[in-house]
């Protein structure tokens, strides 16, 4: 699998209330959620982003709520992947249910402006500036979130565990 | 080896003897928890996944508590799906608009989570049960989903800190200073990944609603989770659950391993402590409350998940009885639960709000999230005993939350500004 795409790039703590505020939360629906993504951050965000754009953020991203809501509305604005410096637990796990792909590197966040274009190299653990040359690697996943990841989430994990624990 | 609270109630419900961090497990649950909001989208995964199924409908909660009393018709839709899954499915703790309370109120009332046991919540505020000494964290809705049909999860197993509070503390320095203290200190994401364990001498002055109010804002501080040891304060709590009365036996006095490995020991003498009050845009812009010079505010919000416990509502009385809340000032007054709006009302703290002219309102987070019931204008200025106070939080974008205790917000209410209870 490998992402390609124009960079938003965010700083510190961007946290899932401006990721999608709580008087959204009674959305569900990508197509609704899409429409409100980083409005309390960003409010050209959801209007101008494409499909296959990344987001870059710093340390913390996503901490706060628990609302599955928030990497939601990303995954369902296009978005193909987020990279930061550090993720927050509950979003971590979120964005890997959901399979939507994060990177955590920090040389990379430091190396890649707003409006770059970047490029993800799953198997190689590399992600590349095409705008600046410059080559970053990334946290590898454990075994086991790398299995959900490539299977696009974790449903099948499951639905395999349900069968086992039945059979 | 030794092991922390954390990691025994881990180990002993994943079958073994022994975990360390780092280590991948699959621990099995004793409840799992879903709010409306959370609830609606599991819902919507398990019908993508085509299963239709709950592995213990006696080990499921349900809770409609964010937006209900239902504020509009979407979010009456919303508790009409999650009714009528918990009626289909016979999940037995289920709990009805004005029958129970706020989630975290709940469980902790009913003891559907005792010490040792274990539970995940779609609410990030799942933690706060920790306080009772079990492991409790919020989670997404695909994993309460997951968690519905197999009773598991997979977790990996955290290293903890241990923070410990040493010291009597001042009069009106409660958990909410502890813990904004802490965070100012620490800052938000000094616990990713890892487990809390709170101990200290300064607990002995406090009640389990100041531990419930640290290990509730755990999160604020990135923890999985954040837990106490059992002692008689939490018995005595734990006394008047419903669960008690019928199976005594439950209560567990889990203590920490002496031996245990702690990844870090932080102590805190907090005998010169005063009150804290977290400036927006973050939980862990604390400053003490002299710092707060002239800050006119437009709303006060006491309770919720994080200070609707029967003792903040009597600290917020104490202060508010016999005197009027501020001209320009709304104060909305939210008890976590029906049981604790109950004693209010039967011991006069209701009268005593309602004289002074705060809204004594029904259990709901509504104005925690910006939802509904007390939603902040454009440039409006707020001092709110919740747990989070980011950019936009309790409504329009260009609106300001302070975090503070019920005694500072019910002095400030009074005051027009934020102000200690000696300034009245």
């Amino acid at each position: 699998m490998d992402i390609r795409g124009k960079v938003f790039k965010y700083g510190d703590e961007v946290n899932t209330d401006v990721i999608l505020p709580g008087r959204w939360c009674h959305l569900y629906k990508p197509e609704d959620l899409k429409l409100h993504c980083m409005e309390d951050l960003d409010s050209h965000f959801a209007e101008s982003v494409k499909d296959g754009d990344i987001i870059v953020g710093g340390n913390n991203f996503g901490c706060g709520s628990s609302r599955e809501v928030a990497p939601l509305a990303i995954k369902s604005c296009g978005v193909s992947a987020i990279i930061a410096k550090s993720f927050a637990r509950i979003f971590y796990r979120n964005c890997i249910n959901i399979g939507l792909p994060i990177f955590e590197s920090p040389e990379a966040v430091d190396g890649i402006s707003n409006g770059d274009e970047v490029s993800i190299d799953m198997a190689k653990g590399e992600i590349t500036n095409n705008s600046t040359g410059g080559i970053f690697k990334f946290v590898p996943f454990p075994e086991f979130m790398r299995d959900i990841l490539s299977r696009g989430g974790i449903r099948d994990y499951v639905l395999d565990k349900l069968k086992e624990t039945s059979a | 080896m030794g092991m922390t609270l954390t990691e025994k109630i881990m180990a002993s419900h994943s079958g073994e003897s022994q975990v360390s961090p780092g280590e991948i497990i699959n621990m099995k649950l004793d409840i799992v928890m879903a709010n409306e909001l959370s609830a609606v989208l599991t819902f919507d995964i398990l019908e993508n996944w085509g299963v239709d199924r709950i592995f213990d409908p006696e080990k499921v909660c349900l809770i409609p508590d964010h937006f209900t009393p239902n504020k509009d018709i979407r979010s009456a839709a919303i508790s009409k799906t999650v009714r009528e899954f918990a009626h289909r499915h016979k999940i037995k703790h289920y709990y009805e608009q004005g029958r129970a309370g706020i989630e975290h109120a709940v469980i902790a009332e009913k003891g559907l989570v005792f010490p040792g046991e274990t539970m995940i919540g779609g609410d990030s505020h799942t933690c706060t049960s920790g306080a009772l000494g079990a492991f409790a964290t919020g989670v997404g809705s695909t994993d309460i989903a997951a968690a519905l049909l197999t009773g598991d999860v997979w977790m990996r197993v955290p290293p903890t800190i241990k923070l410990e509070y040493n010291g009597k503390p001042k009069d009106y320095v409660h958990g909410k200073d502890l813990i904004i203290y802490t965070l100012s200190q620490l800052g938000t994401s000094f616990a990713t990944y890892k487990a809390i364990e709170y101990t200290g001498n300064s607990f002995r002055y406090f009640s389990i609603a100041d531990r419930l109010t640290m290990s509730n804002m755990s999160i604020e501080g990135g923890g999985k989770n954040g837990i106490f040891a059992v002692d008689d304060i939490t018995v005595d709590f734990l006394k008047r659950t419903e669960r008690y009365k019928n199976a005594p036996e439950d209560i567990v006095m889990i203590k920490p391993d002496d031996d245990a490995v702690y990844e870090k020991h932080l102590v805190f003498d907090i005998s010169d402590l005063e009150p804290q009050v977290a400036f927006p845009y973050s939980p862990d812009n604390g400053h003490p409350v002299s710092d707060a010079e002239n800050i006119q505010i437009d709303q006060v919000v006491i309770g919720t998940c994080t200070n609707g416990w029967y003792e903040d509502m009597k600290l917020a009385a104490s202060v508010l009885k016999g005197r009027k809340i501020h001209p320009n000032v709304r104060a909305i007054v939210i008890p976590g639960s029906v049981a604790v709006q109950q004693r209010c009302i039967r011991e006069g703290l209701a009268e005593i709000f309602i004289d002074a002219g705060c809204v004594f309102s029904t259990s709901t987070c509504g104005p925690c999230i910006g939802g509904h019931m007390g939603v902040l204008g454009p440039e409006e200025v707020c001092v709110s005993t919740t747990n989070r106070n980011f950019v936009g939080r309790m409504g329009a974008k260009t609106s300001k939350s302070y975090l503070a205790n019920p005694a500072i917000a019910a002095a400030s209410a009074v005051a027009g500004r934020i102000a200690h209870p000696y300034e009245l």
